[in-house]
């Protein structure tokens, strides 16, 4: 449906988009991720025909942007970082401008109705559009957007500045727009890329340093090496227990106490699932644990290290063009080679199914357990873990808001 | 472009400008039709339309100041340009709609002629002379009218490319009015003094012949007397087209910065 190869965007001497290329099917939700700066604005602003290329090409639909560009603009629906809104004007008479703007030809007053519906603005439409809220205006901005019914909409930071509730009413409305339009989004909030869409481009000074699938880029995230543990018990005898556990590289104490309860931060050996051992081992000692939570590496520390490690060892040298292209390789690698592994993941855990519902016995093996205490409920560890966790992650981040999609 | 045509009109009416604009014209039209004829007992209405002609100078830029500043700064221009609209169409829908408010102006402000021709009615049932011409000479008026609307085309394509230059409004007034005095004012300079007594400004007819085909003001002489002039007809239509395409150029480039 779009099409970008090689696009290229200089202000001046400065470079906002440095050689981008991809592809962008039918029915594709993609997310654009990237810090401020970091050229997404401009993209977008390039594939709507607002600003031209330096060079590359941007179709859409099949038709170049520069060759034609009004059958271009037709195939799409724009919500700009600020909704471009005229505030002496009702929402009707601005739906009704942008219906004639576009050109429409369809029955109008119905048209406008469904519109105003889908993103609940019916009761605003007779009023004023600068005495509506920040809310409002977005979603009257989304409206505009949406007059017309273009095959492709493109959302500029459309959750900026709605409050939380807002904002899973936008998300959700932009997961119901996906199904039959393919929609891209900019965002600098990450749960927002995860919650709601099928792909991450992620970009950093102008170049993509990752592409991937969010359900690959989810699995990455998904980590079971670092948790916060909630344990009754005395606290010294409890860290040492943890301190002394093999497989645990790491255990402290953290300063937040709950009653009788402490909480500890352990982190295992890389590969280990040391969850199942844990439990045991506190249930041997007779403290319960009340509380456990992955800390898992979250989709923003994948981020930041992709964005940032290579970025800072190379701001202090002398920014030769030689350097600025290793460091994009650089960052580009680090990420593949993150996202790469977690599909490997996955894939191993495809093939192997009959591994997730462990038997049970298998840990009575390992660690001796006296037969009175938690023998009953044994799969207990288990239910939280592995596979359904990345399916399940991305709707409940999204309903959940800030809530981190690792945790659980 | 007859969206944009629409909602410009629309604007006009929802916001104060387009009602100050109309009332400043009208009172200033209704003033000075009352001082150059009423009062001074004249049924010449030559300098009625030069002096409304010289005070469309502060008038026009209130109809062309927001044009495309405001957009810019509302960034509502970015809903324009990614619409299915060519620039073209959105510089002329908004040309068209700022000359509609300015043409609808002057035809109502014509009222103000009415007097003179009641008047004229009364005083040649009372004369004998009925081979003279009494009251005021249509086609005077006709072409005045006719220059004034030609003139006031080219100011507002003036005032268009100028607020296509800049975010502020009131920046774009006060450069549309300085512009717009400089370009009367270079007619002025030719006219200060005389030949005889040697007391002439700009001695050079070389220098005075180049100031009068860059002044505005100059061409518009002959509409006054009911003369259709095809040269100055093409030098306003051409000026104003000018502007009209610097301002599409102004935006084509602002896409490519």
């Amino acid at each position: 449906m779009i099409k970008i190869s090689h696009l290229v965007k200089n202000y001046g001497s400065m470079c906002a988009v440095d050689d981008i290329s991809f592809d962008i099917e039918r029915g594709e939700v993609v997310g654009f991720l990237g810090p401020n700066g970091a050229g997404k604005s401009t993209t977008m602003n390039i594939i709507t025909g607002y600003l031209s290329s330096t060079s590359g090409t941007v179709t859409v639909g099949g038709v170049d942007i520069l060759d034609d560009p009004l059958s271009a603009k037709r195939l799409i629906g724009y919500l700009p970082e600020q909704p471009p809104l005229y505030p002496d004007m009702t929402v009707e008479e601005y739906l009704g401008f942008a219906y004639d703007l576009k050109n429409c030809k369809f029955n109008k007053a119905k048209h406008l109705k469904e519109i105003c519906d889908v993103v609940k603005i019916s009761d605003v439409r007779q009023r004023l559009i600068k005495n509506l809220s920040k809310g409002y205006k977005q979603r009257v901005g989304i409206a505009q957007a949406l007059v017309g019914n273009p095959p492709v909409i493109i959302f500029d930071e459309p959750t900026i500045g709605l409050d939380p509730k807002q904002i899973i009413e936008i998300r959700n409305l932009i997961r119901t727009l996906g199904r039959e339009h393919t929609v891209i989004l900019s965002t600098h909030i990450l749960q927002e890329v995860q919650a709601v869409c099928d792909r991450i481009i992620i970009i950093n000074k102008g170049k993509i340093v990752a592409d991937e699938l969010t359900e690959n880029i989810s699995k990455a995230v998904e980590n079971t090496r670092r948790f916060n543990l909630k344990i009754c018990g005395p606290q010294r005898d409890v860290l040492s227990t943890l301190k002394n556990m093999s497989g645990i590289v790491y255990a402290e104490v953290l300063a937040a106490r709950d009653g009788d309860a402490y909480t500890y931060m352990i982190e295992s050996e890389v590969n280990v699932d040391i969850r199942k051992k844990v439990f045991w081992t506190m249930a041997e000692n007779k403290w319960p644990i009340i509380g456990f939570e992955a800390l898992g590496m979250s989709i923003e520390d994948i981020f930041i290290a992709v964005v940032d490690k290579t970025g800072d060892s190379a701001a202090g040298k002398k920014k030769t063009r030689y350097a600025e292209q290793r460091r994009a390789a650089a960052e580009k690698e680090m990420a593949a080679g993150m996202v790469e592994k977690a599909a490997e993941e996955v894939r191993r855990r495809a093939e192997e199914p009959d591994e997730a519902p462990e038997p049970e016995g298998r840990y009575y093996e390992d660690y001796t357990v006296t037969e009175d205490t938690f023998a009953a409920k044994p799969e207990d560890g288990d239910a939280s873990g592995d596979a359904a966790d990345g399916r399940d992650g991305p709707a409940e981040a999204a309903d959940a808001g800030a809530k981190n999609a690792g945790g659980n | 472009m007859l969206a944009i045509y629409k909602k410009e009109m629309r604007s006009y009416f929802i916001n104060p400008v387009g009602y100050v604009f109309v009332g400043v014209f009208l009172t200033l039209a209704a003033a000075l039709c009352c001082y150059t004829t009423l009062q001074s007992s004249s049924y010449s209405t030559a300098s009625y339309f030069y002096f409304l002609l010289l005070s469309m100078i502060v008038v026009i830029p209130l109809l062309t100041m927001r044009t495309f500043a405001e957009e810019r700064k509302m960034r509502t221009e970015q809903m324009l340009l990614t619409a299915p609209v060519s620039i073209i169409q959105m510089v002329l829908g908004k040309f068209l709609a700022a000359f509609t408010m300015f043409g609808g102006s002057l035809l109502i402000s014509l009222i103000n002629l009415v007097p003179l021709y009641i008047i004229g009615a009364e005083e040649d049932n009372l004369t004998d002379f009925s081979f003279t011409h009494i009251g005021p000479v249509t086609a005077e008026i006709v072409g005045s009218v006719m220059g004034i609307l030609l003139v006031g085309g080219a100011f507002i394509a003036i005032g268009m490319f100028i607020s296509s230059l800049t975010e502020s409004q009131l920046s774009a007034a006060v450069l549309t009015i300085a512009v717009l005095v400089f370009m009367v004012v270079l007619n002025l300079l030719n006219k200060i003094g005389s030949d005889s007594d040697g007391t002439r400004v700009i001695n050079s007819y070389v220098v005075r012949y180049v100031i009068d085909w860059f002044s505005v003001i100059s061409r518009y002489t002959a509409f006054q007397y009911g003369i259709l002039q095809w040269s100055a007809l093409l030098y306003y239509l051409s000026l104003t087209f000018i502007f009209i395409y610097l301002t599409v150029r102004v935006y084509e480039r602002r896409r490519w910065a």
